[in-house]
This record gives structure tokens, C-alpha cells and sequence, in this order.
């Protein structure tokens, strides 16, 4: 691994990483539409829309719900800087409870039904993802001995190798936070006219797109951690994270939204049922 | 600013339409032709939108909402009126209860006429609403942005 000044590493972090996740969300929907047979928006349409949005009109429901919007991107960046300085993985795990619990609350603050609506179905996709990535983590530590990004990287075998059945766990948590189908309960990249754009009802013009720009780094945070998997060989890792990205699209096309009880069985289920394995097997 | 043109998001508002206008209109989001390739989404949330699509002539019951879902939107705004109704109250015109055309109530910037129109035109009407964005724009640095008087709920709406 090259070593780099971590000021260097940690501005890098804050202001490249949003157009990466720009670039992700554009080819998504550049994919998305070829996979339904349409052309599909410019690749550069997220930056468009994001700054339209920035050059909207304030309208400001209450000055809390704001607040909540910039603790959701403020803790957002915050894990992306700490996993690129190799820090520990245990706290960006709970740094990114925050920011989701950040929009679940900004969400919450508001009178909208709909608004409450979207924020309960956050709250069970958090209950549905949040002991797989522990498990994930516990998984990481039997095999490293260390929490820390940075042993993770630095260890000479593939993560791959050792958490077989957490990988495709993750896998399915990424579906969650990726926001597609058949997990998109609370918001999603289509249906805009329906109740799964509840969460973000009463945000518009720059609140809607400090939203925008979060999801950007949580893409990126998310493939950076399926690079993580295979972190002895960059191009490898990379590989892995662009057919992931392939499948999750992919899936988001071929699949119906199915209810929250379903999800939260599944994920329980099999989700869990496949990390615990996986842990035990590691223990033993 | 370029971006503004290059992502108008509408939210569609039908205003008693016999569905003619709206059927044409989700017709425009079909693979056939595609809105998404301008970079048009169907937001279906005024606070999100730029461009309200109206469709139908404006009766007293619906008057007040569609004010309502107007001032909900964030500057700047245009508003594009499909089909006869939206234009002039259409064969709807003489009823007892239509007040006539969208513009009666809100400024409108766009007329797309037809009975209905096809899915070609409410394209071009919405992409040159969305060119007119930054017009509105202009006229709100200008201190000249039209603002609605939405009487409360329960009073008969003066217009």
C-alpha cells in the first residue's frame, strides 16, 4: 500500500468521491434505461440534476428537518474520510447508523403521514441490515484480529477466501442500501409518484440535494467495501465490486418490490443464517 | 444556467380532464418515447418539481388545489396547460361549474393544444417550458414572480 499524507487521503476523500458516485449513479441509470429498451438520460444527468436543485428556491418546512439533512451527509462524509484512512471498520459501521438515524429523524420531524411512513420503513430496513454487517465485522475480526481498514488491506489473502457466505450477506445489504428493487421500501430510484418517496417528501431545491449528494458517497462507501473483499489485488477487487455493481442493476430490473415483513424474514433468514455460518465455521 | 433546461421534473396535475390529455401524457414515459433521455422525470411532488402539467379545464371544486399544489412549488417555475380544455375550457367551456382554461388561475407558459395531443407535442410543450426556466428565473431576481392569494379552506374562491 502507498503511504499518503492522511490530510492529502482525507481531502481526496471529501471532494472526489461525489463524482464518483455521480459517475455510478449516472451509468445506473444510463444501464437501467438500456436494460428497458429506452436511451436513458446523459451520464452526467445526476450532476445536472443536482445542481438545478441547488439553484432552486429554499423552502424550508422546519429548521430541525434541515439540520437532520446536514448531520446525514456530515456523518456520511465522515465515514467515508475514516475507512480511507484505514481506520477502525467498527466505527464506520455505527458513524453510518448515524446518518441514516439522521434522515430517519429529519424524516420523523415532519407532519406528512407520508413523510412518517417512509421513516418507519427506514427504521425496519436498518433492523433487517444492521446485525448482518455486525456479524460481517466479527467475521473480519476471527480472520484479522484487528478491526482496523487498514490491517484489512494490508493482509496478504483475499477476505473473499475466508468469509464466503458473508459475501453474498453483504451482498443483500447492498441491495438494501443501494436502494433497489426487491428491498426499496423506503426510497427508491423509480416511482417517484408513490409512497416510497415518502421519506424525502418534504425536502426540496438544496435539501433534496444534500440527499443527492450523500447517496453519492454512500455508493461509494459501499463498493469500496466490496473492494475491500479481494484488497490484495486492486484490479481484482475492482472487478468484483464492477460485476456486483452489474448484478445489482440487474436485479433492481428483473425484480418486484415485495412487502417489509418479507424482507425482514429474508434477510433474518437467510441473511443472517448465512453470516452466523460463516462466523461459526470461522470460530471453529 | 444550462442544468436547469437539462432537468425539468414535472409533477402532473389533472384538473377533471377525461383522462384523454393524461393518457397521451404517461404515454411520454413508455420506452417508445422516452422523456427520460432529456432528463424529464415524472416526480409526481410539486415541492420537487419544476413543471406543473396541467390537464382539463378548471372547475370551482379543484380551483383551490390547484392553486395550492402551484404555490407548493420551489422557484423557478413554469407551467405548461395540455389539450382544448387546458387552453379555453375546451367542450367543457359553457358548464355551469368550469371557470374555463388554466391560465384563468395560474399564469401558464406552455399551451399544448389537441383533443389530445400527441405524445410528440406535450414533449416539445414541456421542453420549452423548460427553456423558459430561466425566464422565470430572471423575473424573480426582478422582484416581478407571480404570487397566488389562496382564500382558506371553507370560503367560496374568488377569482
Amino acid at each position: 500500500m502507498i503511504m499518503v499524507d492522511p490530510i492529502i487521503t482525507a481531502l481526496l476523500a471529501i471532494f472526489a468521491v461525489p463524482f464518483i458516485g455521480a459517475f455510478l449513479v449516472g451509468l445506473d441509470r444510463k444501464l437501467t434505461a438500456r436494460m428497458q429498451s429506452r436511451i436513458g438520460p446523459p451520464l452526467l444527468q445526476p450532476v445536472y440534476d443536482v445542481i438545478k436543485l441547488l439553484h432552486k428556491e429554499p423552502i424550508v418546512v422546519n429548521r430541525v428537518q434541515i439540520i437532520y439533512a446536514g448531520l446525514h451527509l456530515a456523518f456520511m462524509v465522515l465515514c467515508v474520510v475514516l475507512l480511507a484512512l484505514g481506520q477502525d471498520m467498527l466505527m464506520v459501521l455505527f458513524i453510518l447508523a448515524f446518518s441514516t438515524i439522521s434522515l430517519i429523524l429529519g424524516g420523523m420531524s415532519v407532519r406528512s403521514p407520508y413523510s412518517r411512513i417512509g421513516s418507519q420503513r427506514e427504521i425496519m430496513q436498518m433492523l433487517s441490515y444492521e446485525p448482518i454487517l455486525i456479524l460481517m465485522l466479527v467475521g473480519v475480526y476471527l480472520v484479522n484480529d484487528s478491526f482496523m481498514a487498514r490491517d484489512i488491506l494490508a493482509s496478504g489473502k483475499p477476505l473473499l477466501l475466508s468469509l464466503p457466505l458473508i459475501f453474498p450477506a453483504f451482498l443483500m445489504v447492498m441491495t438494501i442500501k443501494l436502494q433497489k428493487s426487491p428491498f426499496d421500501f423506503s426510497t427508491s430510484h423509480h416511482g417517484h409518484q408513490e409512497i416510497i418517496k415518502g421519506i424525502t417528501l418534504e425536502y426540496s431545491g438544496p435539501f433534496l440535494a444534500i440527499l443527492e449528494i450523500t447517496h453519492w458517497y454512500e455508493i461509494f462507501l459501499l463498493f469500496f467495501i466490496v473492494t475491500m473483499f479481494w484488497a490484495t489485488s486492486i484490479p481484482v477487487g475492482l472487478l468484483i465490486a464492477a460485476v456486483c455493481f452489474f448484478c445489482e442493476i440487474l436485479l433492481d430490473n428483473i425484480m418486484a418490490r415485495l412487502t417489509w415483513p418479507w424482507m425482514l424474514r429474508f434477510m433474518w433468514m437467510v441473511g443472517l443464517g448465512l453470516a452466523v455460518t460463516n462466523v461459526l465455521w470461522l470460530y471453529i | 444556467m444550462n442544468c436547469r433546461e437539462k432537468s425539468p421534473w414535472i409533477v402532473h396535475f389533472n384538473c377533471n380532464s377525461c383522462n384523454g390529455c393524461d393518457i397521451e401524457f404517461l404515454a411520454c414515459l413508455t420506452p417508445i418515447y422516452d422523456v427520460e433521455r432529456f432528463g424529464i422525470v415524472h416526480v409526481g411532488n410539486p415541492k420537487h418539481a419544476d413543471i406543473l402539467v396541467v390537464s382539463g379545464a378548471v372547475n370551482y371544486r379543484n380551483v383551490r388545489v390547484l392553486k395550492n399544489v402551484y404555490a407548493q412549488m420551489p422557484s423557478p417555475k413554469a407551467v405548461v396547460a395540455l389539450g382544448a380544455c387546458g387552453a379555453t375550457g375546451g367542450i367543457m367551456a359553457d358548464c355551469y361549474n368550469v371557470l374555463g382554461g388554466v391560465n384563468q388561475v395560474i399564469p401558464v407558459d406552455v399551451f399544448v393544444p389537441g383533443c389530445p395531443p400527441r405524445p410528440e407535442a406535450i414533449m416539445d410543450g414541456i421542453l420549452q417550458a423548460a427553456g423558459l426556466l430561466n425566464v422565470r428565473q430572471e423575473d424573480r431576481n426582478a422582484g416581478a414572480e407571480v404570487r397566488l392569494t389562496i382564500q382558506p379552506a371553507g370560503e367560496p374562491e374568488k377569482v
